[in-house]
């Protein structure tokens, strides 16, 4: 079993938090992880990706080779379309719709979605109207995290105990609301991945 | 002890640090290398005193107080990315000449492709001409482990050990297994009460020494069990790897079995031994270096006449830039694979400064202030500000190494661009720009020298700033005049009179300091978020 995925996202939108969780379920079912993660000038504003290989045998490289990564996990729109090079034909694309528009020559919204429902594999939906619908408009990223769990290869109850280890101290209600926020993303994806 | 830890290869090396007895750490922060100094300065034994941890005014003043450290007999490691390599390289080369007492281990990280660089050279090419140990980890536990193993080295051959590391290792997680800890030295000062001395008399003789050593760090690097020579059957090609080249090469089989015989180095001077046998054995070479094809060139030698060795040299790989598991499928004959190509309505986003970044109201000022004289005229340097350069600013000329603005500003008016700009943050300024400073003040330049105070080092994640509230005082301490000093506050409430300042200094014919002071929002948020825990959680003591 492998699973090689790119997240995807703005410097500051907090992708790792997502590779953090699905870091600690996979470590917790013990199986091999490397995660490639941007530091430094990328940060301000600019697009971000990270590399989180998981597997049960020994991982080689930290990069994910071009047109072999498994999923792309993205929490916004035009940045799920950066990384298709890596992705591999029978690969997933699943992203976050709402836009974050910080430059002039920001893609329309209608092409932007024809090119991604153009691309076989994929789940959209809008997370951070999701999370807020929730009533934790900070919880978007669960939410896509959520939407990924179907292709992950790694049990949902694992990802649940992930989130109640991860957010344990920040108490009961955060927890409760991030482990509702995981459970949305996931059941609009079951629902859509047909 | 066997509990795997999740680390970046630079938090390997801090940990390693850590539980090697290591007394002492200093550096300055630069992108690759920050986070090794951070994890250690967030240490238990760190926050409690056991360990010295921080930061320095630069490269070569942590390198100095790292060999004054090692000089005492206790375990001192330094850490900066490559080019603070060359700032520090006077201490550093004179370091092997000298020798270590105390283990002393200088890590520098390189960035080939140039993530977040000005150039992408390669530490071991100066660890060469230092004549030291060159450690170079394949991966997150060999980066601890060589911590350990650089120590017991440096400590055993009284010699300064260089380990050089890249980004992806750097700022890649993996699981990492600890080693038992060790405890720090006591004070022991050198046996050789010269051997810090370096009198041509003394510098003669431990040079001669230090060539001697040479062939004894060759044999560590045979016995170290860091270089791998595995055999394979298939000779037409034998393949020499250098550092993170190793992991591409078997990421393209992934049954981990390699048809051909395979060279893994990470310790340098290379074993004679382990090429000669891969040399002698195979057809033709293919080096896959992550960096310079240093090990390529000896290999082919200056005339190529021995046999064919692919690499960086002959094409087969490209010139420049990092490997990937990709360009190594190519050397190696094999497929190329490729998902689809990005759609073109896929916008680039480059970085930017913050929303309300103080830098932007700096320059802002800036540009109209000069919008008299023709363009060319402002010479910047390195830090958030150097973004500057991009739409929709456009306010600066040139950003070349730490320093360097006030510098080519005073050559510029030398040369007659009257007035001539020099834009310099902070911890920049203290970096390097104070030296200059003094060139432009000695010889009363007419420069107007803006020192973009934000507080903080903000480019590498808001590390404290040496020249912290005493930037006044430097500047009329190496002679500024007072009467040509002002502090501005850089928000559009002050646009205008920010403007008239401005004006007014560009038209002086010496030398006035411009200090726009408005904390980085980055580092002001950070505050505000950590000034509420504290309200927040009743205090442990
Ligand atoms: C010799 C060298 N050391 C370190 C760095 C990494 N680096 C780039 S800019 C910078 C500091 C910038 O701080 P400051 O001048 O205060 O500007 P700010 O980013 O806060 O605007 C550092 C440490 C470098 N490029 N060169
Ligand atoms: S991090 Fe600070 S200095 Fe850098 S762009 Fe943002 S606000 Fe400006």
């Amino acid at each position: 079993m492998k699973r090689d995925i790119i997240l995807a996202g703005v410097g500051g939108q907090g992708i790792l938090s997502i590779a953090t969780t699905i870091g600690a379920a996979a470590l917790n079912t013990g199986l091999h992880l490397k995660q490639a993660e941007v530091h430094g000038m990328s940060q301000r504003g600019g697009d971000v990706s990270s590399n989180l290989r998981i597997a049960d045998h020994e991982i080689a490289s930290d990069l994910i080779p071009y047109g072999k990564a498994d999923l792309i996990i993205s929490v916004e729109p035009m940045e799920s379309l950066r990384y298709l090079p890596l992705l591999s034909p029978g690969g997933w694309l699943i992203t976050n719709t709402k836009p974050f528009i910080n430059i002039t020559d920001y893609p329309k919204m209608e092409d932007l979605m024809a090119e991604i429902e153009n691309f076989g594999n994929h789940i959209a939906l809008d997370a951070d109207q999701v999370a807020k619908d929730l009533g934790s408009a900070r919880s978007a990223n669960m939410v896509i995290l959520g939407a990924a769990s179907p292709f992950l290869g790694i049990d949902f109850s694992e990802l649940q105990d992930a989130v109640r280890r991860i957010f344990g101290r920040k108490g009961d209600e955060i927890v409760k609301l991030n482990l509702d926020a995981l459970q949305a993303g996931r059941d609009y994806a079951l629902a859509h991945k047909n | 002890m066997d509990q795997k830890l999740m680390l970046l290869g630079d938090e390997a090396i801090a940990q390693a640090a850590i539980d090697a007895g290591m007394s002492g750490i200093y550096a300055y922060p630069g992108t690759p290398s920050t986070e090794i100094t951070e994890y250690v300065m967030q240490s238990k034994e760190a926050r409690s005193g056991q360990i010295r941890a921080g930061w320095s005014t630069n490269e070569k003043t942590a390198m100095e107080s790292a060999l004054g450290m090692s000089y005492t007999g206790k375990r001192a490691m330094v850490c900066m990315k490559h080019v603070g390599l060359n700032v520090a390289a006077d201490p550093f080369i004179n370091s092997a000449i000298t020798g270590a007492n105390g283990g002393l281990i200088i890590v520098s990280a390189d960035d080939p492709s140039m993530h977040s660089s000005q150039n992408e050279q390669d530490s071991r090419v100066l660890g060469k001409f230092a004549l030291m140990p060159v450690l170079e980890p394949t991966n997150q536990q060999n980066a601890y482990d060589m911590v350990h193993y650089g120590f017991e080295m440096s400590e055993k051959l009284g010699v300064p050990v260089l380990m050089r590391i890249t980004t992806r290792l750097a700022h890649s997680r993996a699981g990492v297994i600890r080693k038992e800890s060790r405890k720090q030295n006591e004070i022991n000062l050198p046996k050789d009460s010269g051997q810090f001395i370096l009198l041509p008399a003394i510098a003669r003789r431990q040079y001669k020494e230090l060539l001697k050593k040479q062939e004894i760090f060759e044999s560590w690097s045979l016995t170290s069990g860091f270089n791998v020579f595995t055999d394979g059957d298939n000779k037409s090609l034998g393949v020499i790897t250098t550092g993170i080249a190793h992991n591409y090469l078997f990421e393209n089989y992934p049954d981990r079995h390699i048809p051909y015989p395979v060279l893994k180095v990470a310790q340098y001077p290379v074993p004679k031994a382990l090429v000669e046998k891969i040399y002698n054995s195979c057809d033709a070479i293919l080096v896959l270096e992550e960096g310079y094809p240093i090990l390529e060139e000896s290999l082919r030698g200056f005339l190529n006449l021995g046999k064919t060795i692919h690499g960086r040299l002959d094409g087969t790989v490209p010139r420049e830039g990092e490997l990937n598991p990709n360009i190594v499928a190519v050397a190696l004959g094999m497929e190329d694979t490729h998902g689809k190509d990005i759609p073109s309505i896929v916008a680039s986003r480059p970085p930017s400064l913050c929303k309300g970044c103080p830098h932007i109201y700096s320059y802002n000022a800036l540009t109209e202030a000069l919008s008299k004289w023709s363009k060319g005229r402002v010479f910047s340097d390195i830090g958030c500000y150097t973004l500057g350069a991009l739409d929709p600013f456009d306010a600066i000329n040139t950003c070349v190494d730490m320093g360097a603005s006030i510098t080519m500003a005073k050559g510029a008016a030398d040369a007659g661009l009257l007035p001539a700009v020099a834009v310099i943050g902070d911890s920049t300024f203290a970096h390097s720009g104070i030296t200059g400073l003094i060139d432009c003040v000695k010889e009363k330049s007419q420069v107007t020298i803006m020192i973009l105070d934000n507080e903080t080092t903000a480019m590498t994640g808001g590390q404290d700033s040496s020249a912290f509230g005493r930037i006044e005082d430097i500047c009329t301490g190496v002679g500024v005049s007072k009467d040509h000093i002002f502090v501005l506050n850089p928000s559009p409430k002050y646009h205008q009179e920010n403007l008239a300042i401005l004006k007014q200094e560009l038209d002086y014919q010496g030398v006035s300091v411009i200090i726009p002071r408005r904390e980085c929002i980055q580092t002001a948020l950070k505050h505000i978020k950590e000034n509420k825990k504290a309200e927040s959680v009743p205090s442990e003591n």
